[in-house]
């Protein structure tokens, strides 16, 4: 009995150090989020530095409304129009990279060709680089295809440079199917398109989440390009609107954190639902799909 | 035989305008900035007579301005700093986790949700987070909170603290170098800006619950038969991590180290929306540099050159990675 107690006691004191440690990480972690939640809840009153820390007096959405709406009497732009922006740049850019990786990855997987070992990791390559070394032809280009400063370019540009990473899940998770199954049906007489649109298209739901939540994410949380192809505000989607308000001296600084809260909402949300299949988008991005 | 040759046909035609768009939109255009980088083109009409090393040998020199130089020190000091942040904190909370806690899957949440949000959000919450007041109105953001719980020893300028740390040429080690030639080191070249640790903690805060989820992918890895062993053989817990468990896991530091440090070198959104080039400089970094230098101020072939340099580093980093990955593949 004695004995018992004797080991378990140290046991129970390295437990709760444990737990204090991870509850002191989470607050870390956390103190954003809840600086960002009181802030936004704030009226406008009762905005002040010296006072950031304490509770709202009650739950007021007015730095919410002006983020949203604006106001015209602070000569406010609001982000509604910016947020509508990025949900038609995300998911047409999402839907267009999603097929064209799973087309890649089919053929890079089970229709490979002699060189095809070299050039996967040549169109890897793209996924790593700093864009930087690509801006500056590509705002001619764009130009030039009167694709600059427009919704549809910036459509383009996510596409275009997401192939990498699309190609890359797609083809580390068709190289899991058995290549017997496509063996079997190439001798039923199915032909290339056949084998995917009956066979691995169907089974490939799960890839294409993974995908579709990676591109999602990324192409939402944008800046670079955002930025560097849309120069005019009512196009400009919303981290760039983002940015633009939070470095405006008229804007106090409730609304900003109101403005902050709205643009992480949608990928915070993806998250929540669908943290399985962000973990294996993150995982895969660094290669070891 | 007919059909197999079609069925090739086809392949190639699924794979053929992905292959077009990265030959001209990654190789084409990183030739195009290349070249650019040696040429004169540095107003808005372009102009392509060649300049040779130009661009460069400005960017290396302290005149006009020895802000890139400045941004090397930036960089250095950041991916250093990030990269041991993020390895020690993501390290530490794989091992918590892995202690059989309860509630593990909501700690592991919020471990790793500041991945999901742009650092555009990081840099506008961190920016009001650590900003320090002013002494008209006193302290704000995390100072006060210091404050509050009887930590104002702690206050610090964040971001707006222009200090360099350095080896100052007055001290004995800082003699020392003069004396052998080497008084460049003991400048403020060779230094850390007290600055950049503001960028280093909203980027941790961000990006650590990565290395977190990769260490927790690897620690559930290790068979338990390992730690047993170790254990009859007398090993106490620090022991087994120190000679079994840490050599186990050196691949995926390895490739934390990799994955973390080409998003280092490329920082930008953080800057931008966190702290700008900051006090004298002590916050720029080079692919803030280069939007500066070529979309505001017009001067295209320099940031090309500033372009060229930041590929490299990143090429450099991980070409042997993608190498090295694509080999052990072929070998399965």
């Amino acid at each position: 009995m004695t004995a018992q107690t004797q080991t378990r006691k140290p046991i129970r004191a390295s437990r709760i150090a444990i737990y204090a440690a991870l509850f002191l990480a989470a607050a870390f972690y956390l103190l954003p989020v809840y600086v960002l939640f009181i802030t936004g809840m704030k009226s406008f009153q009762e905005v002040n530095l010296s006072r950031m820390w304490d509770l709202p007096s009650g739950f007021h959405f007015d730095s919410y409304i002006t983020a949203w709406f604006g106001s015209e009497k602070e000569s406010i732009t609001g982000l509604a129009g910016n947020f509508m922006n990025s949900i038609y740049l995300a998911i047409p850019a999402t839907l267009f990279s999603a097929v064209l990786g799973s087309l890649n990855g089919y053929v890079l997987a089970k229709w490979k060709f002699r060189g095809s070992n070299i050039l996967f990791p040549l169109m890897l390559f793209g996924m790593f680089i700093p864009y930087q070394s690509i801006l500056i032809p590509l705002v001619q280009v764009l130009k030039n295809m009167s694709l600059y400063g427009s919704i549809q370019g910036l459509i383009f540009v996510h596409v275009v440079y997401g192939i990498p990473i699309t190609t890359l899940i797609f083809r580390n998770y068709f190289a899991e199917i058995p290549t017997e199954l496509i063996e079997a049906a190439k001798i039923d007489g199915a032909g290339i398109l056949g084998i995917y649109r009956h066979i691995l298209f169907p089974i490939s739901m799960p890839g294409f989440v993974v995908v579709m939540i990676w591109q999602f994410q990324s192409i939402w949380n944008d800046f670079l390009f955002g930025v560097i192809v849309t120069s005019r505000p009512t196009v400009q989607p919303m981290t760039v609107a983002l940015n633009n308000m939070a470095g405006s001296y008229v804007v106090q600084w409730n609304v900003q954190m109101a403005g902050a809260l709205i643009a992480a909402l949608p990928t915070l949300l993806v998250f929540i639902f669908l943290g399985r299949y962000f973990m294996r988008g993150l995982l895969a991005g660094s290669l070891k799909g | 035989m007919r059909r197999v040759s079609s069925d090739r046909i086809i392949a190639l035609a699924m794979l053929t305008p992905s292959v077009i768009a990265i030959a001209i939109f990654v190789y084409g255009f990183i030739g195009f900035t290349g070249f650019s980088s040696f040429t004169n083109w540095n107003s808005l009409v372009p102009d392509f007579s060649t300049v040779g090393w130009r661009n460069y040998e400005r960017l290396f020199s302290a005149i006009p301005t020895d802000r890139f130089l400045l941004d090397l020190r930036n960089t250095v000091s950041f991916t250093i700093l990030f990269l041991i942040a993020c390895i020690v904190l993501g390290f530490l909370l794989a091992v918590l986790l892995d202690q059989r806690v309860k509630g593990e899957g909501i700690f592991r949440s919020i471990f790793l949700f500041p991945m999901a949000i742009s650092f555009i959000v990081t840099g506008v919450v961190w920016r009001w987070l650590l900003n320090p007041g002013t002494v008209q109105t006193g302290s704000s953001g995390v100072n006060l909170l210091f404050e509050k719980i009887g930590l104002g020893f702690l206050r610090w300028g964040w971001f707006t603290d222009p200090t360099i740390w350095h080896i100052k040429p007055d001290t004995g080690l800082g003699q020392f170098l003069v004396g052998i030639g080497l008084d460049g080191i003991a400048s403020p070249y060779f230094g850390v800006p007290v600055a950049i640790f503001s960028l280093v903690i909203a980027a941790t805060w961000q990006m650590s619950g990565y290395t977190m989820a990769m260490f927790l992918a690897g620690l559930r890895g290790i068979p338990e038969e390992l730690r047993e062993a170790a254990r009859v053989d007398g090993a106490n817990e620090i022991q087994i991590y120190r000679h079994v468990i840490i050599p186990l896991l050196q691949p995926i530091t390895l490739s934390a180290v990799i994955v973390l440090g080409h998003i280092s070198l490329k920082i930008f959104d953080l800057v931008v929306s966190m702290t700008g080039p900051g006090p004298a400089f002590a916050t720029d970094v080079p692919a803030f540099f280069m939007w500066d230098t070529t979309f505001r101020g017009n001067n295209f072939a320099q940031g090309a050159a500033i372009a060229t340099i930041l590929l490299v580093s990143v090429a450099v980093l991980i070409v042997p990675y993608l190498i090295n990955t694509m080999r052990t593949e072929a070998e399965l």
